[in-house]
């Protein structure tokens, strides 16, 4: 009994597992998630681990990376950098993780209504993303928060009903693809909801390229809250790499440092996240597995 | 008989869509906090009576949702986008006075992208292991992963303030008087840095891509038949193997255009270039809704047209597209 | 007289993940002018490799002719440069393919992929190449020829595009046409067509054919002579006819076995209909000093497992390669 229940879990972990093998495999999408460990460990513990505070004027203005003792030097108000790096971090990547998840829940309803349905419905959705495609993503977001405020969370919700299309258009692919195999076919014959049959036999099995997408989904948010902020439609309160970048942005003339530090952060931070997404492409995409 | 009847049914689409983001910009304007005349007239920090009323009568406030709705759509298309009193100028006008330097801007750096794209793309397809082949890779991930404005800070670092080869901002240098070749190259000389920086993203993009359909059309049964018959290799990977190429590439640039377009705003504000985005930026400072709204307005018809364009080049690069409605 | 194409001692290289594979070892031919000969054996055993090796087509950085020479009207097409293949390929020989659905480039008509050919190879102006397009589609009876000279290959059947493919392969009338599984992709009815089409063309222009094929039958209808391939060798040579009348390789006699109707004498009491049993070996098996048939052979003894059997002549211009040649 015990035997047959410990099998049936190990069975169940396989493609999982060869998965990871195959992700390990990958150096490039190792040290990325290495890289990217490494960021997620310093947003949470950076701030109880050094000292120097965001918002405080620490030292005159441009200070030079490594000189008074600043590793990262000075900004414009002659803030530390490093510290306001280190607590820019969390909001960057909160921002960028939330945003994708809005993405990814807005996407997959929208995408697995229409492909589920099909007809009519699925018109009406497809005509209704093509409108949202049409829309350019970064002045659409910066009317939404102009208008209604430049909060975290209203940033948060602009980025991602902005950029939800493609993860309804990738989702739709598949549920038209699942929804015609033997397997959703025997468990429609035998009654089952359309609920069920979205979420519970065809949504696990359209997972892995909507992972993929929701992945690259949190780097392009990072992106996109990156350029709000340097636009300036950001909570002032609220320290994140972009705004770093946005308020110093005058002053390229004088230190160029104070620019180009934290746009390395955020082109590190992507760059980390889009190779981790490449890496699981390859590990989940069964196409690619046997090429 | 058909063609004509595609055009048709694209055109009417187009407008349709055009029509759906008149109802966006209205319906987003009543959802915002506050009264819809303080939001429009929020750039005047505090208008007066007089103001809003003008504003009311404008906007027909007065009356029912729909009928305001009705009013405002047809305002429109006789193109009227309502007042900048930011700026104090019709907003139309305000637009198109800026359109066509972001149109350039956004033209060449997709022509710019296209080119470099594919260029490197089908020379990295013909050595897939090849040390170029290895810089695509590399190049497509910085592509996908730095942010634009920042590409631009570096580029203008590097090019304008230590080396100074480019001007550091504007499209053209207002003390210069000469003929039409001194503006000509004038201008040129201030669009290198930002049509580089904003078609980085879409090299990037684009040469990933057609490495991956030049690699894939290299090893077709045609391709084959073309060596077989002797031709020269030039003729094989350029006039065979390419133009089969370009379709999914011609469908991604289309895909991008709202993306050029969201990417030219930064580009531009970085580079303080005259064209929709610095004025989007400025407007958005000024909270001056009305041009907010035109910009949208205005670049959402961009996209729509840039989407044509792709159908059009589409048909004329795959006979295959030309039976489809 | 000598013979137009003259192949000797070649071996062709592939490399595979294991390492590197004869998948043509030692093949020796003769094609005459205006002859017919088949290659004969089921797929995987190197036919496609020689009609590429003798155009010049070996896939890039993978296969490579090791040794052996390819005479073309006295000329070694090995040590020919890329120039030269490139002048003969398409204008002296040139090729079709199993797949016609593919072969054809989707986004050009085809009046414009026969056309191509002749401007490159017999400097026909633009107007001219069009016209010879249009006879040429009239020679392989597509009807309509100044109509669908415009067509793209989209709008065809998978018979008429192996015509338009038939047609650019004879636009500059070859000496050597290598018809590689022609009809394989195509319905019966439409085979029957294409061989007749290919017999009454090869009757105007005096091409030499060379036809791939593991089809008996197609065999049996269309070449003078066969070469029965087995994993990279040559297991038996000789005229149509007396093989089928009598096969000297006992894998031979299987392929011959495998279709009833092409049984020389149908009152002919003979064994019952078999298939061969077993799998062509895998590309790391060729090259072993044995019997590379012995496997699936029924009537294998201890030499053919020791070492390779050498040909065995026949006075009738028959040879196998097989020990017990002489009993089979």
């Amino acid at each position: 009994m015990t035997d047959q229940s410990t099998e049936a879990t190990i069975k169940a972990q396989s493609p999982l597992s060869e998965a990871w093998n195959m992700f390990r495999r990958n150096h490039a999408a190792m040290a990325g998630l290495i890289v990217l460990c490494l960021i997620v460990l310093g947003a949470i513990f950076g701030p109880y681990l050094y000292p120097g505070q965001p918002f405080e004027m620490a030292w005159a203005p441009f200070s030079p990376p490594g000189v008074d003792g600043f590793l990262l030097g000075t900004d414009y108000l002659g803030r530390d950098l490093l510290a306001q790096i280190i607590h820019g971090a969390r909001v960057t990547l909160i921002i960028g993780l939330s945003a994708a998840i809005v993405t990814v829940v807005i996407g997959v309803t929208i995408g697995a209504l229409a492909g589920f349905y099909g007809g009519l419905v699925e018109e009406a959705l497809m005509r209704f993303t093509e409108f949202f495609q049409v829309l350019p993503t970064l002045l659409f977001s910066m009317v939404i928060v102009a208008l209604f405020g430049a909060s975290l969370p209203m940033i948060t919700l602009a980025i991602g009903l902005v950029s939800w299309t493609a993860v309804a258009r990738i989702t739709r692919a598949e549920f038209l693809r699942i929804r015609e195999l033997e397997y959703v076919m025997a468990s429609r014959a035998s009654g089952a909801s359309g609920l069920k049959l979205m979420f519970r036999v065809i949504l696990p099995n359209a997972l892995p390229p909507i992972i993929v997408q929701s992945a690259l989904m949190v780097g392009s948010a990072i992106l996109f809250e990156a350029g709000l902020s340097f636009l300036g439609l950001t909570d002032p309160n609220v320290i994140s790499w972009g705004q770093i970048i946005g308020s110093n942005r005058q002053y390229i003339l004088e230190s160029g440092f104070t620019v180009t530090i934290p746009g390395l952060a955020i082109f590190i931070t992507v760059l980390a996240i889009s190779l981790v997404g490449d890496g699981l492409n390859d590990a989940l995409n069964p196409r690619l597995r046997q090429r | 008989m058909d063609f004509i009847r595609t055009i048709a049914t694209r055109l009417f689409y187009a407008v349709a869509l055009l029509l759906a983001v008149l109802v966006l910009n209205f319906t987003l304007i009543h959802l915002a906090p506050g009264d819809v005349a303080d939001t429009i007239a929020q750039s005047m920090g505090g208008a007066d009576e007089e103001i809003l009323d003008r504003i009311r009568a404008d906007y027909g406030l007065d009356q029912p949702f729909l009928i305001q709705l009705g009013s405002y759509m047809a305002r429109v298309l006789r193109f009227d986008l309502g007042y900048s009193f930011f700026y104090s100028m019709p907003v139309t006008e305000l637009i198109l006075q800026r359109l066509p330097a972001t149109l350039l801007l956004v033209f060449l750096a997709q022509l710019l992208a296209l080119i470099v794209g594919v260029v490197l793309g089908v020379i990295s397809a013909r050595r897939p292991n090849g040390i170029l082949s290895h810089f695509v890779t590399f190049f497509a991930l910085f592509g996908y992963s730095a942010p634009v404005f920042w590409t631009g800070i570096l580029l203008l670092i590097a090019f304008s303030l230590k080396i100074q080869w480019f001007p550091v901002a504007g499209m053209r240098d207002v003390t210069l008087i000469g003929g039409f070749w001194a503006h000509f190259w004038d201008v040129a000389r201030h669009l290198v840095l930002p049509v580089i920086t904003l078609s980085s993203i879409f090299i990037a993009l684009y040469s990933r891509l057609s490495r991956a359909t030049m690699m894939e059309t290299l090893g077709s049964d045609y391709v084959r038949t073309a060596k077989a018959k002797g031709l020269s290799t030039r003729s094989v990977v350029y006039k065979h193997a390419l133009k089969n190429a370009l379709s999914p590439v011609i469908t991604l640039a289309g895909l991008q255009f709202s993306a050029v377009v969201s990417g030219a705003v930064l580009v531009e504000t970085v580079f303080a270039w005259p064209g929709l985005g610095t004025l989007a930026f400025q407007s958005i400072i000024a909270r001056d809704t009305p041009t907010i709204l035109g910009i949208l307005f205005f670049s959402a018809l961009m996209v729509i047209v840039g989407n044509l364009l792709t159908d059009f080049a589409l048909r004329a690069v795959d006979p295959r597209m030309r039976g489809r409605g | 007289m000598e013979p137009l194409l003259k192949v000797e001692n070649l071996r062709i290289e592939l490399a595979t993940r294991a390492g590197v594979a004869p998948v043509i070892d030692d093949l020796s031919f003769e094609l005459g002018h205006g002859e017919n000969i088949s290659f004969v054996g089921e797929s995987g055993c190197g036919k496609s490799m020689t009609a590429l090796a003798i155009m010049g087509l070996l896939p890039e950085r993978v296969g490579r002719i090791a040794s052996g020479r390819i005479i073309f009207n006295g000329e070694d097409l090995t040590k020919a440069n890329e120039k030269r293949l490139r002048d003969l390929r398409g204008n002296e020989i040139s090729m079709i393919f199993q797949e016609p659905m593919t072969s054809l480039n989707p986004v050009y008509t085809v009046g414009e992929q026969i056309a191509e050919v002749l401007r490159e190879h017999e400097k026909l102006g633009k107007a001219a190449a069009h016209n010879a397009a249009i006879e040429l589609l009239d020679a392989v009876r597509i009807p309509n020829p100044k109509g669908r000279v415009n067509d793209y290959p989209f709008q065809m059947s998978g018979g008429q595009r192996q015509r338009v493919m038939i047609a650019i392969a004879l636009a500059c009338k070859p000496k050597i046409l290598i018809a590689d599984e022609p009809t394989t992709a195509l319905d019966v009815t439409v085979q029957a067509q294409i061989f007749d089409l290919l017999r009454d063309l090869r009757r105007e222009f005096g091409t030499s054919i060379i036809m791939i094929t593991h089809d008996m039958g197609a065999v049996a209808e269309m070449a003078e002579r066969m070469i029965v391939m087995y994993a990279g060798r040559k297991a038996e040579v000789g005229p149509v006819k007396q093989i089928i009348e009598h096969a000297r390789h006992p894998y031979t006699r299987g392929l011959i076995s495998c279709v009833p109707h092409i049984m020389a004498d149908p009152t002919f009491e003979r064994e019952e209909l078999t298939e061969i049993p077993g799998i062509v070996p895998g590309l790391g098996e060729f090259g072993q000093d044995k019997c590379l048939f012995s496997e699936r052979c029924s009537m294998a003894v201890d030499k053919c497992l020791r070492a390779r059997p050498p040909e065995a002549a026949f006075a009738n211009g028959q040879s196998a390669a097989c020990w017990r040649a002489e009993e089979v």
